[in-house]
């Protein structure tokens, strides 16, 4: 199944759809309901000037989508979003500083927005989007690296816990390339992301990293694709979440497709899921389709389980009492991808709402 | 001066085919200063005695008891046991991801000590324990026994010993994987802790090579389950000679 292939007529998804039959519809607000009215919102906003940077709103003609999808959703986010945040990167151009992205929330009836990132050639930059408040959203993100450019992209989904957030970010790596996308996802009611990412020319990478945290009642879905559609490209996925509390649920997919013409393409990913307590449920899917043998590597693992009764003994038989124990553990599990963030406050920020969503777990 | 009396203790492990009882009855006592050598054939029980006194969930007591200084140990959760001066250096100790050495170190030292350890005096206690146990100092930056050779996850327990300061210490196998440098660098850890703050050790091993290193007050002999011969250093000897023949076939 590639993101090339395979467009569909719009219309109203099912859960007996494969695409959608872990979502609960019903909790969308008609997110994905043809029949249900979206408005159209500009709702990420920045306050940085930089030179070189320019952070503006253009109709959305003027930001045409420049990939195929196959996601209903985005299709109607395109079809409907009437203005477009447009942010570029002049080529040539260090952005030393983070650009944050942030969102504003109105009301909880469902809106769309859109967002095109494009880095010219041999741009660096790091772009923080920042997702709090309360809000019933589907968005896409198109993100475009020239060649030789990198992208920090991080996603923070600190919403609270009524949001709705249906979201798909595309990335188009450019030849030499890196796109190093982190997804963090620690409120709302339901979010569904879908980070995917097509290569433009060899050489090009992908680092696809995030946590997930969910509690009582959340659903949590992350739907990775790398679409390995030419030679000489490298991916890395890596996914972490925890889940407790009754009735949390997380959805992990990882679809990395290699072309047969993708010779020497390298890629690994994983998925890691934490069980905190009962009554929760993790699904972990990674899905590595191979066209050709030509490769340097492909490889996937998953798991899902408990915490390690054998770390915590250890722990414990050094005097630390069983719930610092736990959250050394938890914390750790997280560190691995939290600290390669490299924005200090932002780590210590999510650290934060972890032992907050920790402790409200265990209260 | 402290004392851990270890009295008729009986202890099973739950397997797919039920309780198995492992230890049958083990009598022991362990005072300041007393290096106590723990000697048996694989799969007498002496890490399952480690473990019961440590309290690892795993291992159910099904008789008898362990006090310290006339406390019950038993009724104790593992971090109190800790609280309360015990040491358990492990025969295979537990990589911990993403948490680093020095922050282990310095929650643990927290938890034991009742206090944080202010920072500054904190940081030069490790560096030098760190030193004398011929550790680079970039393992404080490292996950816990991540990566750890076997002798590195030795050292590493030996550190933990020498920075928590137990009452008692239980080293299981801790000679186990070593080479000679390594044994000595950890023997001479173990002797030093143990001078400066009069430990009682709990000594456990299956070679006589670390006797040479660590010396011991009393030898006892570790079969199927329990203490079926004690004496002193010389014990240790004749088994170095004989070797368990005599025990495993009684
Ligand atoms: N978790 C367990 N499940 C089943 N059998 C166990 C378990 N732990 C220990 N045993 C058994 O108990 C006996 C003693 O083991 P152990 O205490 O590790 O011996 P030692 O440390 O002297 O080599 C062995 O026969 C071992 O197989
Ligand atoms: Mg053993």
């Amino acid at each position: 199944m590639s993101l090339n292939s395979n467009l569909l007529e719009s219309h109203t998804p099912t859960s007996r759809e494969e695409l959608w039959r872990f979502t609960p519809l019903a909790k969308l607000r008609g997110l994905h309901d043809l029949d249900v009215s979206l408005s159209s919102r500009v709702s990420l906003g920045a306050g940085v000037e930089h030179s070189g940077l320019s952070i503006s709103i253009v109709d959305a003609a003027d930001a045409p989508s420049n990939s195929e999808t196959n996601d209903l959703v985005s299709m109607r986010v395109r079809e409907l979003s009437t203005k477009v945040l447009k942010v570029e990167v002049d080529k040539n151009c260090e952005i030393a500083v983070p650009i944050f992205l942030t969102r504003t929330v109105e009301s909880l009836d469902p809106e769309v927005s859109r967002t095109v990132i494009h880095l010219g050639a041999n741009s660096r930059a790091t772009i923080v989007v920042e997702n709090t408040g309360s809000i019933t959203l589907a968005e896409e993100i198109i993100i475009t690296l020239d060649a030789g450019s990198t992208l920090n992209f991080v996603s923070l989904q600190e919403w609270e816990n009524d949001a709705v957030h249906l979201g798909h970010h595309h990335a188009i790596i450019g030849k030499d390339a890196s796109f190093i996308s982190t997804v963090i996802t620690l409120g709302g009611s339901l979010v569904r992301l879908l980070p995917t990412v097509e290569y433009a020319g060899p050489g090009s990478s992908a680092e696809l990293s995030g946590i997930y945290f969910a509690t009582s009642g959340q659903h949590m879905e992350h739907r990775i694709h790398v679409d390995h559609n030419l030679p000489h490209a490298k991916s890395r996925v890596n996914y972490k979440g925890a889940l407790s509390g009754d009735k949390a649920r997380t959805v992990w997919f990882g679809d990395v497709f290699i072309h047969a013409n993708a010779e020497g393409t390298d890629t690994y990913e994983v998925n890691r899921n934490l069980l905190l307590s009962d009554g929760a449920r993790a699904d972990s899917v990674p899905n590595l389709e191979i066209e050709t043998g030509e490769i340097v590597g492909a490889g996937h693992a998953s798991t899902t389980g408990r915490f390690d009764d054998e770390q915590l003994f250890y722990l414990e038989s050094r005097g630390i009492p069983a719930n610092i124990a736990r959250q050394l553990v938890i914390r750790g599990f997280f560190l691995e991808i939290v600290a390669k963030l490299g924005l200090p406050e932002i780590e210590e920020r999510i650290m934060l709402r972890i032992e907050d969503e920790l402790e409200k777990a265990s209260a | 001066m402290s004392t851990l009396e270890i009295k008729n203790l009986q202890v099973a492990v739950s397997t797919d085919e039920g309780m198995k009882q492992i230890l049958r009855g083990v009598d022991l006592t362990i005072k300041s200063g007393e290096t106590h050598a723990i000697m048996g054939p694989n799969g007498s029980g002496k890490s399952t005695l480690a473990y019961s006194i440590a309290g690892h969930p795993k291992y159910t007591v099904t008789g008898g008891s362990v006090l310290l200084d006339g406390v019950d140990v038993l009724e104790m959760r593992v971090d109190e046991r800790a609280k309360a001066g015990l040491f358990l250096a492990m025969q295979y100790p537990v990589e911990v991801p993403g948490v680093s050495v020095s922050n282990f170190l310095r929650t643990a030292a927290t938890a034991i000590r009742g206090e944080a350890p202010k920072v500054r005096t904190w940081v030069g206690e490790v560096k030098e324990a760190m030193a004398s146990l011929n550790m680079d100092p970039a393992f404080a930056e490292r996950n816990v026994n991540e990566g750890f050779s076997g002798g590195e996850k030795k050292r590493h327990e030996i550190l933990q010993m020498e920075l928590l300061k137990p009452k008692i210490a239980i080293l299981d196998e801790t000679d186990s994987g070593l080479d000679v440098d390594a044994l000595r660098i950890v023997s001479e850890g173990v002797n030093r802790v143990k001078e400066s703050h009069d430990i009682g050790i709990m000594l456990i091993t299956h070679y006589t090579r670390i006797l040479r290193y660590i010396k011991p007050d009393f030898v006892h002999v570790f079969a199927a389950g329990r203490i079926v011969e004690e004496g002193g250093a010389e014990l240790a000897d004749k088994l170095e000679e004989k070797g368990y023949a005599e025990y495993v076939t009684a």
